[in-house]
């Protein structure tokens, strides 16, 4: 039966191919030089580029974070591509976008016709280093709202930019959220008004086409006073058997009574069954909820990466605010995930909400790591985390690595914690009722992760659901 | 009831079996036609269990020798999901807990695995509900328990139930329920058995393995087997129960080894 394990986890990668997209590449390496160069190339004013050289700056100060629960040889800074982007850089409408491109997009189910896209998702897709196209811009600008690349806003919504970009995670946060700073090349930014309700659900595209390119975007994601937005991302990538880095910034802003949601499914190239290639995702994720009774919600299914290293963050300083993380994490063969969330209270009556499943098969490492602080003002905060993990076959690993801190009284914190693990046992039980083991893993899966798949908007949880089992086919045996 | 002219469902011929280094069944002999009640009895650790799910398919058991077969094929050739579809069943003496799956969902996926590979219609959810409604009364279980996780959190009376409600719900031609009597306090006991006899019929045959005669005063089995150090030692009707319970084990032991020796 193990073999029927082994089986049900040994899918092929279906975004892995190549595109032929003719692009404008720079020559590996880092230095100001390089920083001043895509600073030129997109034409950005002095402001932004001594934010990128103050940050580069404190990256050299900096060293390779190493306590998160995972193992990689030393990544080779210099022998990475920092700016890849298809040509033409400017275009003027879809026509002009390369056909390959445009069939790429197609290949892995994206609209970037509007006229084709899903009904009510507005797409902004970043191939490689820069954005490519943005889909029903017009139609959200009716409304006031902004979105569009991060690029296009910097000369747009030069003062926005300006107040908000790294107002959340500053460059000197972390090693990863400085080097980005100072080599982002794209990212979507999405402005959301005072009392606006974002009519439709707005979704980022990223992928990552060149050999030994890094992907280095930034979001921004500011949502005025009662203004409510749903933001989607997904991730793809091509298979090679060298590793590829992505070291991407989320920022997302909540004033008064604003709702912001995040949902990611993150299908990045895993590497192959050997544990050869695959992206390193090395993401810092933050919401600040600034205003009073403002939401921040999170909502992660990750799948993909050879390591991923991820926390979306909730910094709950507003009265009042809430602060959300609900997360599938899903690792098979070599895969190694430390993720987890942060939620750091400073205001009264901040509330929190913790919901990680991790399953883990093959020989891979699923940690969960999490941080729950309650400041000293942060009276009648509360939290509630529950972290289960799943395991598949007898040579995974799991672990959880709760962190709380309280520096008030009236604080109430619970943490519960579950492994559990598919036995030889449970699918015997399936397969004497006539049930074969890949409808038993899928069920029981779907089970364990019912109540994160319930944050996800309907198309998003089908193609979780679908990608978790492509993922795990040929793991159980 | 003995139908010696009815079809043969199930012959086990010398059948041997291990699990690692350590041989459980040394040589099981059985034969069981549609619309017999066999009973297997035999102290602890005789192998009965191991017969039980070795049947139905078990992958921790190797057959080292002997052969056996349902409705004329080769049994041990089949899948397990395959045994269940054509017609075996095993009520388990230890139901596994599947915590995040609904009971109700889990019923409905086993009953139109079930019958789809007998060509017959599958069920949507609600006209699930309809039937399942209905065949949960046989075993008078509360239908609160459809929406609970699969066993998870039963009494052991519950999980027997459930068992019995599965055996309901899949129609086997051959249910084997291991020991579905331990742990049951006498009411329970009496609804378990009632549903049993509630789904015997002429075309299908049901083998119960028990430490105790109580259960056979409920279901009256056609054949009481004796099973010892892994295989079935002694055959007789209802009257041997009662004397295994008057008179243990001991004396089947000395019986066997006083005929091998003369």
């Amino acid at each position: 039966m193990s073999a029927v394990i082994h089986d049900l986890v040994n899918r092929p990668y279906a975004a892995g191919f190549v595109s032929a997209v003719e692009s404008d590449t720079m020559p590996r390496g880092l230095s100001e030089d390089t920083i001043r160069l895509i600073s030129s190339k997109k034409n950005e004013p002095q402001w932004l580029l001594e934010f990128r050289l103050q940050a580069y700056r404190h990256w050299l100060t900096m060293t390779e974070p190493v306590w998160a629960n995972v193992h990689y040889p030393r990544i080779d800074f210099q022998n990475i591509i920092y700016y890849s982007a298809p040509k033409p850089k400017k275009l003027l409408s879809m026509d002009e976008v390369d056909p390959e491109l445009l069939r790429t997009f197609e290949k892995l189910g994206v609209p970037m016709n509007e006229r084709a896209a899903l009904a009510g998702v507005a797409v902004d897709v970043i191939f490689d280093s820069v954005s490519v196209a943005t889909t029903y811009k017009q139609k959200l600008a009716e409304v006031g709202i902004i979105f569009c690349s991060i690029s296009e806003a910097v000369h747009n919504h030069p003062d926005l930019v300006r107040k908000y970009l790294g107002s959340v995670v500053p460059t000197s946060d972390n090693y990863y959220a400085a080097l980005n700073s100072a080599v982002f090349t794209d990212g979507s930014f999405c402005f959301i008004p005072k009392g606006v309700k974002c009519p439709m659900d707005l979704s980022t595209y990223f992928r990552i086409n060149t050999q030994d390119s890094g992907q280095f975007e930034r979001t921004l994601i500011v949502a005025e006073e009662d203004a409510s937005v749903s933001y989607l991302e997904g991730c793809t990538a091509p298979k090679f058997d060298t590793n590829q880095l992505h070291a991407a910034v989320v920022e997302l802003v909540a004033l008064d009574n604003a709702d912001i949601k995040y949902s990611t499914v993150q299908n990045w190239y895993a590497g192959d069954a050997n544990g050869v290639g695959g992206i390193y995702n090395f993401v810092t994720k933050r919401g600040l909820c600034k205003g009073v009774d403002s939401k921040i919600s999170w909502t992660q299914v990750e799948t993909g990466s050879a390591i991923t290293w991820k926390y979306p963050s909730c910094i709950l300083l507003g009265d009042g605010s809430i602060g959300e993380f609900y997360s599938v994490a899903l690792t098979n063969h070599y895969q190694q995930a430390d993720t987890g969330t942060k939620m750091v209270h400073v205001g009264r009556n901040t509330r929190s909400r913790i919901i990680s499943k991790g399953i883990s098969a093959g020989r891979s490492n699923n940690s969960y790591r999490g941080l729950v602080k309650i400041g000293p003002k942060a009276e009648s905060a509360r939290n509630y985390s529950q972290c289960d993990s799943m395991l598949i076959g007898t040579t995974c690993g799991a672990n959880t690595f709760p962190y709380i801190q309280v520096q008030n009284r009236s604080a109430k914190v619970e943490h519960e914690a579950t492994t559990s693990k598919i036995g030889e046992d449970q699918l015997f039980y399936f397969a004497s009722r006539g049930i074969g083991a890949e409808e038993a893993v899928s069920m029981i899966i779907n089970g364990f992760c019912k109540d994160v798949f319930q944050q996800l908007p309907m198309e998003f949880a089908v193609e979780a659901t679908k990608l978790l089992g492509l993922k795990l086919e040929g793991s159980v045996g | 009831m003995i139908r010696e002219a009815s079809p043969v469902l199930l012959e086990i011929k010398d059948l041997a079996a291990s699990i690692g280094e350590n041989k459980i069944l040394t040589g099981v002999n059985l034969c069981v036609r549609a619309g017999e009640v066999h009973a297997i009895m035999g102290p602890n650790g005789s192998g009965k269990s191991t017969l039980a799910k070795l049947l139905v398919g078990h992958p921790a058991y190797t057959v080292t020798a002997g052969a056996a077969s349902y409705k004329g094929g080769n049994l041990l050739e089949m899948q397990p999901d395959a045994r269940a579809q054509a017609g075996l069943f095993l009520g388990f003496q230890y139901p596994v807990e599947i915590p995040g799956v609904s009971n109700s969902q889990f019923l409905r996926l086993a009953y139109n695995s079930v019958q789809a590979a007998r060509g017959r219609d599958e069920l949507d959810p609600l006209e699930f509900d309809d039937l399942v409604r209905e065949k949960i009364k046989i075993v008078e279980m509360d239908p609160s328990f459809l929406d609970r996780s699969v066993n998870e959190g039963f009494s052991g009376g519950e999980k027997k139930r459930n068992e019995i409600l599965q055996m309901a719900l899949l129609e086997p031609t051959l249910a084997l329920l291991d020991e579905t009597d331990s742990g049951l306090d006498i009411d329970a006991l009496r609804i378990v058995a009632d549903g049993v006899n509630h789904l015997a019929n002429a075309d299908s045959a049901i083998v119960l393995i028990t430490h105790y005669q109580r259960l056979l005063n409920y279901i009256t089995p056609d054949y009481v087997h004796v099973m010892i150090d892994g295989r079935i030692i002694k055959t007789g009707t209802r009257e041997l129960a009662l004397e295994l319970e008057s008179r243990g084990y001991d004396w089947v032991r000395s019986e066997t080894a006083a005929a091998r020796a003369a």
